[in-house]
């Protein structure tokens, strides 16, 4: 006989399985839809008689064919890849050594333009495209994948500050005090002991960065007009479009290889990224 | 130590003069944009005052884009708080296959949210929908009279605040679950010593102490979603006839294609009272960390 109490444990493993199936379903499902979409013939794609969540026909590569060699998709890969690396230097470049000196060499008042800087993350490119538009414009960058790489270190600098601060806090003051006791100056500590310690929060940054690039939508649509410099976020829904065409096969191909590695990899450095943003409400 | 009084600032400034003169300078120049005539391509700058903020005020799109930045932030937020927390409950424990759940759930916020609004709009195309020939299957709706998700503003506003949803449940869970895990566990115990069933527990025991954690997950919610145009502008671009217009999709069609750069520019700034209030929120959380 099962107790009332055991009945109950049952219960709640039930439901609490219900949830995680119903919702992993709902959020995965579009990306099923892109995946099963880009192995369709088109045949298949447009009969309405048929079943849409199976082959009714058999798999075609032809819009992987499509998209690889008639679409721009590989040069907006391409374009994207070139202003991801290179946003990635700046924020490294500018980004590490400040985290550093905000944590360390500033004293109190560190913490309060480290806060400020964090805010500036949350200032939203729908409040400064209009006058960046105007910005760009005038260094004569208005079309070209410069502008963006321009722009972007502006939303990475400060988040990425904002977690190597933390990093930099977590590694106790006395190996800096100890490594300069024995000789090193204190740029000489920065270089050669906290970098090297830090490899783990500094590969945070680049990858953070990186998929940063690759999310971002607003600007690289306001300065970019032209379908050859666009970054594949804006090229894909944007210039897969042929008049009133959509080639959902390809388009939807577009969407699964893009969206895939770029989950895996933001995956890798989400716990750190969340705790960006829960310092203080959680302990 | 004589080193170390510039070398600090030598290290931090270049990342401030970055950020000042990318976000500080066009936050500025914003507000100016917004008190004067600048068009795209005009040259010079006069001062008119109120006069954009005043035929903004007088422009019904733009009030029509006002109420729906609240009705799209409010309802979006609302159901992502109540799906978030149920799914966090649900992921709390470790369970086989967990990992990859997580992968699963994470993927409509770790994708480019643009490229995930495009899968919605095969999703929802006005032909060939897959929900419409599911509904067609069933017989809830006849096949000459499929709603047309994206075409209709009631069904459209529907849609855009769905997949907004959609795109945003991720990121709060993930806020909730590092909140849950940070909850102890013998207080838990404690409770179920106590006599009190799993339901009790979940509502009257963690959901309290998850509180703060869930104001932080709905702040930075409120902020992403209120000044975010993707997913309106891949689906609607804020039609049907405007009906699904926010004051970020509005401001870039009234700034950036109109042309009208000032007037955009006064639309935008409307953001600025939400980020204030943010900013309050930010700071007080960040002086609690402080002093704790």
């Amino acid at each position: 006989m099962a107790s009332p109490k055991r009945f109950r444990t049952w219960f709640a493993l039930i439901v609490t399985w219900i949830v995680r199936l119903t919702f992993a379903v709902l959020l995965a499902f579009p990306f099923y839809w892109m995946l099963i979409t880009t192995f369709k013939r088109t045949t298949d794609l447009y009969n309405l008689d048929n079943n849409p969540f199976i082959f009714n026909e058999p798999p075609t590569l032809e819009h992987l064919r499509l998209l690889f060699t008639e679409t721009m998709f590989l040069r907006w890969v391409g374009n994207t890849v070139f202003a991801g690396i290179i946003v990635v230097i700046v924020t490294l470049l500018l980004a590490v050594p400040a985290a550093y000196a905000l944590a360390r060499l500033t004293g109190g008042w560190g913490a309060q333009v480290g806060i400020a800087v964090f805010l500036t993350y949350l200032v939203p490119s729908t409040l400064l495209f209009i006058p960046l538009s105007k910005v760009v414009a005038t260094l004569g960058l208005q079309d070209t994948i410069w502008s963006v790489i321009l722009v972007y270190p502006s939303f990475t600098i400060p988040f990425s500050t904002w977690l190597l601060m933390g990093f930099f806090k977590s590694i106790p003051r006395d190996l800096d005090d100890a490594a300069m006791v024995d000789g090193l100056s204190r740029w000489g500590a920065f270089v050669k002991l906290m970098i090297p310690m830090s490899t783990s929060g500094i590969l945070t940054v680049v990858i953070f960065a990186f998929t940063l690039v690759t999310q971002e939508f607003v600007y690289a649509l306001t300065f970019i007009s032209s379908a050859s410099h666009q970054t594949v976020g804006v090229g894909v829904p944007t210039f897969l479009v042929r008049g009133d065409v959509y080639y959902w096969g390809s388009l939807m191909a577009a969407c699964i290889i893009t969206s895939l590695p770029i989950g895996i990899l933001y995956n890798f450095f989400l716990d750190r990224f969340i705790e960006g943003f829960t310092v203080g409400a959680v302990k | 130590m004589r080193q170390q009084r510039w070398l600090g600032p030598v290290m931090f400034m270049p990342a401030i003069i970055y950020i000042v003169a990318l976000v500080g300078v066009p936050f500025l120049m914003a507000f100016v944009y917004s008190v004067g005539d600048v068009k795209v391509g005009s040259e010079g700058y006069h001062f008119v005052g109120l006069h954009n903020f005043k035929s903004v005020l007088q422009n019904p799109t733009f009030l029509l884009a006002l109420r729906n930045s609240f009705l799209f932030t409010i309802v979006s937020q609302i159901l992502v708080l109540i799906s978030a927390t149920m799914l966090s409950l649900a992921l709390k424990n470790a369970f086989p296959g967990r990992r990859f759940f997580r992968f699963l759930i994470l993927l409509p916020w770790v994708a480019p949210v643009s490229i995930g609004s495009i899968g919605w709009k095969w999703i929802l195309d006005s032909l060939y929908s897959v929900i419409n020939w599911v509904l067609v299957r069933f017989h809830f709706v006849s096949q000459f009279d499929t709603p047309v998700w994206l075409g209709e503003p009631k069904l459209a506003m529907m849609s855009v605040i769905l997949v907004h949803t959609w795109h945003m449940m991720p990121f709060a869970t993930v806020i909730l679950l590092a909140g849950l895990t940070a909850i102890p566990k013998d207080i838990i115990e404690a409770a179920a010593v106590d006599g009190s069933g799993f339901f009790r527990t979940q509502f009257q025991i963690i959901l309290p102490m998850m509180l703060p954690i869930i104001s932080v997950a709905v702040l930075f919610g409120a902020i992403f979603t209120f000044t975010d145009m993707t997913v309106i502008y891949i689906l609607t671009r804020g039609g049907p006839y405007d009906t699904t217009q926010v004051i970020p999709s509005l401001a870039f069609f009234t700034g950036i294609l109109g042309s009208d750069l000032a007037e955009g520019a006064a639309i935008s700034i409307f953001m600025v009272p939400l980020l204030v209030i943010a900013t309050y929120f930010v700071l007080r959380q960040a002086h609690r960390a402080e002093v704790t």
